[in-house]
C-alpha cells in the first residue's frame, strides 16, 4: 500500500534520514520506533508532503507522492496527526471535527453564494457525521467547548477525531499517547484497534513500548536515520541491534 | 445579536430617512454604509483568514477610479461601471493573493502596503488617464431607469442595498465549508492542510471576494462624492477600516457593521462638540480604552453577555 524506497532527508550537512526503505501492508498497524532524533517524525513529514525528501521514492498504491502538497496527499486518503498537540484552538470541539470533514463537503464557492437549498441538507449530514465521530472518540459531552479549554489528553482525542473526519485510508499517528495517563493510553490503543477494524491502515510513531508491542503487526526500528530492524513485535523485542540502540552505545542518537 | 435585535436594526435602517431628515445626518449615514461595506470586506481577510491587509485602500481606490473613469471618459452608465469596478478590484485581489501565496503575517502586510503604495503612485503620475493630483471632478450620479439617485435619500437606499448584499455574501460564505476553511487557515494552517484544505486556494478566493467588495465601496464612494483623487489611496482609509473591524469585533458578522457605524458617527459627533485638537485626543483615548477593556471587540463582548446565544 505505502512503499518508501531509499528515502533520504538532509538539512544542510545534517542527515536526518539515510536510505530508508519500508512498506506498510494494507489493513495493518505498523509502528515506527527509535530513540529521539532517529528520524521518525522526519519520515512522517516526508510521507505527508510537509517536507521534500532529498532523495528516494514514496509511493501509495503504486502512485508517487513525491512533490505533492499536504492537501493533495490528504485527498488521496493519507491523513496524519502531529507530535505536538494540534487542534483549531478557538473553535468548538464540534467545529474542529466539521473542519476535518472539509473533503466530505461538496459545496462550491458559487453554490454557497447562491444559497442552494441542497447545501442545508449537506450541512445537516456533515453535522450528523461529526456527532458520530465525536461519539466514537468519546467527546460528545465536550462538543460545545472550545478545543483549547480541554485537558491535554482530550485535546489529543480531538486531534484524532479531526484526522478521522478526513476519512483516511492510511492514518499516520505521531505519538498519539504522548503525555497521556496510563488509562488514557489504553483508551487510545483501543480506538486505534477499532479504527483498523474499520479497514483503515495505521502507521504509528510511539514511544510507549507497551502500546507499540500490544497493537502492532509490524514494528520498524529507526536509529540515526536508518532502519536497523523490522519485523513482528516479538522478534523486535529480542533483536540485538534494537537492544543496543535503546541501551546506549550507538552513534547518531542525538 | 439576537434575532429580534437584528430585525430591529433592519427596520431602523430602512426607515432612517423618515426620522433623520437633515441632509447632514443622511450624509453621515451614507458614509457609515460605505465604510460598513469596506469593513466587512477587510474582515473577511483579517477576521477569518487572520491575514492583515494594510493596503486595503488600494482596492477601494481601484474601484473608485474604475467607476469614475468608465463613466467620465467612456460614458458608461453607472451599473456596468459598478460591475467593472468590482471585477477589476477583485482581479487586483487575485494578484495580491497569488503574490502572497507563501507569505503570512508581517510579510503579507508588507506586500499589501507596497501594493497600495505603487497603485497610489500610478494614480498621481499617470496624468493623461487620472488627471494626477487634481483628480477627476464631475463623476455622474447613478441613474436607476428613469430616476436619478442623486438625492441623498435615494443614494442612502443604494448604499443600504450594497451593505445588505455584502452582509449576505459574508454570511453565506462564513457559515459554510468555505468559511470553515478560512478559519482553519487562521487557527492552524498545517492541521488544515493535513485534512485536505487547500489553503492557498481559499486564501486567494478570500482575497478576491474581499477586494471586490472593497471595489464596490470605492465605486459607491466615487459616485457619491462625485469626485475622485489620489486621496482615495490614503493610508488613513485603511487604518479606519482596521479600527472599525478590530473595535467592532473581528471574525464576527456584526462586528464590522457596529464598528463602521460607531467610527463614522463618533468623529462627527466629536466635531460638533470640540475643537480639532480635542477631537483627535478624545478619539485616541477612546481607542485605547476600547482596546484595553474590549480587546476582542464590542460584538464578542455583547455575545458573551447573552450566554444562551451561540
Amino acid at each position: 500500500m505505502l512503499a518508501v524506497h531509499d528515502l533520504a532527508v538532509r538539512f544542510g550537512g545534517v542527515t536526518a534520514l539515510e536510505s530508508v526503505s519500508f512498506e506498510v501492508a494494507p489493513g495493518s498497524i505498523t509502528s515506527v520506533i527509535g530513540p529521539n532524533g532517529a528520524g521518525k517524525t522526519t519520515a512522517f513529514n516526508a510521507i505527508t508532503g510537509y517536507l521534500r525528501p532529498t532523495q528516494g521514492r514514496i509511493t501509495y498504491d503504486g502512485v508517487s507522492l513525491t512533490g505533492l502538497r499536504p492537501a493533495s496527499i490528504a485527498r488521496r486518503g493519507i491523513v496524519r496527526t502531529f507530535q505536538k498537540t494540534s487542534v483549531f484552538p478557538a473553535l468548538s470541539v464540534e467545529d474542529n471535527v466539521l473542519t476535518g470533514l472539509h473533503l466530505r463537503g461538496t459545496a462550491g464557492f458559487f453554490g454557497v453564494l447562491a444559497g442552494r437549498r441542497r447545501l442545508v441538507a449537506e450541512e445537516h449530514a456533515l453535522a450528523a457525521e461529526a456527532a458520530a465521530i465525536l461519539e466514537f472518540v468519546g467527546l460528545t459531552q465536550r462538543q460545545r467547548e472550545p478545543a483549547s479549554a480541554l485537558p491535554y489528553g482530550e485535546q489529543r482525542l480531538v486531534e484524532l477525531a479531526v484526522a478521522l473526519a478526513a476519512r483516511p485510508r492510511l492514518l499516520l499517528l505521531d505519538e498519539p499517547g504522548a503525555g497521556m495517563t496510563g488509562a488514557e493510553k489504553i483508551v487510545v490503543g483501543g480506538l486505534i484497534r477499532r479504527v483498523r477494524e474499520q479497514g483503515v491502515t495505521v502507521l504509528l510513531v510511539e514511544h510507549d513500548m507497551r502500546m507499540v508491542m500490544g497493537i502492532s503487526d509490524t514494528v520498524i526500528v529507526l536509529n540515526g536515520g536508518r532502519v536497523i530492524a523490522a519485523g513482528a513485535p516479538a522478534a523486535i523485542q529480542v533483536h540485538p541491534e534494537v537492544i543496543r540502540a535503546y541501551l546506549g552505545g550507538s552513534a547518531g542518537s542525538a | 445579536m439576537t434575532r429580534a435585535g437584528g430585525w430591529l436594526v433592519v427596520v431602523a435602517a430602512l426607515t432612517l430617512p423618515l426620522w433623520l431628515q437633515s441632509p447632514y445626518h443622511l450624509h453621515v449615514a451614507i458614509m457609515a454604509g460605505i465604510f460598513a461595506v469596506l469593513a466587512m470586506s477587510l474582515n473577511l481577510l483579517l477576521g477569518y483568514t487572520g491575514q492583515l491587509s494594510l493596503g486595503h485602500a488600494a482596492f477601494f481606490g481601484i474601484g473608485a477610479y474604475t467607476s469614475a473613469l468608465l463613466t467620465l471618459k467612456l460614458e458608461w452608465s453607472f451599473w456596468p461601471a459598478l460591475a467593472a469596478a468590482i471585477s477589476l478590484a477583485g482581479a487586483a485581489g487575485f494578484l495580491i493573493g497569488r503574490l502572497a501565496l507563501k507569505l503570512r503575517g508581517a510579510y503579507f502586510v508588507l506586500v499589501t502596503i507596497s501594493f497600495a503604495g505603487v497603485i497610489s503612485l500610478v494614480s498621481i503620475n499617470w496624468i493623461e488617464l487620472t488627471n494626477g493630483p487634481l483628480g477627476l471632478p464631475g463623476v455622474p450620479a447613478p441613474q436607476l431607469g428613469p430616476w436619478s439617485l442623486r438625492a441623498k435619500t435615494a443614494y442612502y437606499y443604494l448604499v443600504l442595498a450594497a451593505v445588505a448584499l455584502s452582509y449576505v455574501v459574508c454570511r453565506r460564505l462564513v457559515r459554510s465549508r468555505f468559511g470553515r476553511a478560512l478559519v482553519a487557515l487562521r487557527e492552524n494552517e498545517p492541521l488544515a492542510e493535513s485534512v485536505g484544505v487547500d489553503v492557498t486556494h481559499y486564501l486567494v478566493l478570500a482575497a478576491v471576494v474581499s477586494a471586490g467588495m472593497a471595489g464596490l465601496g470605492g465605486s459607491l464612494y466615487a459616485h457619491y462624492t462625485r469626485f475622485v483623487s489620489p486621496e482615495v489611496f490614503l493610508f488613513t482609509y485603511t487604518v479606519t477600516m482596521v479600527i472599525m473591524v478590530v473595535a467592532g469585533g473581528k471574525g464576527t458578522l456584526a462586528g464590522p457593521l457596529v464598528g463602521a457605524v460607531l467610527f463614522t458617527v463618533l468623529p462627527e459627533a466629536l466635531r460638533a462638540a470640540a475643537s480639532w485638537q480635542w477631537q483627535m485626543l478624545a478619539y485616541g483615548v477612546l481607542l485605547i480604552l476600547l482596546v484595553f477593556f474590549l480587546p476582542r471587540g464590542i460584538v464578542p463582548r455583547l455575545v458573551a453577555s447573552f450566554p444562551a446565544r451561540r
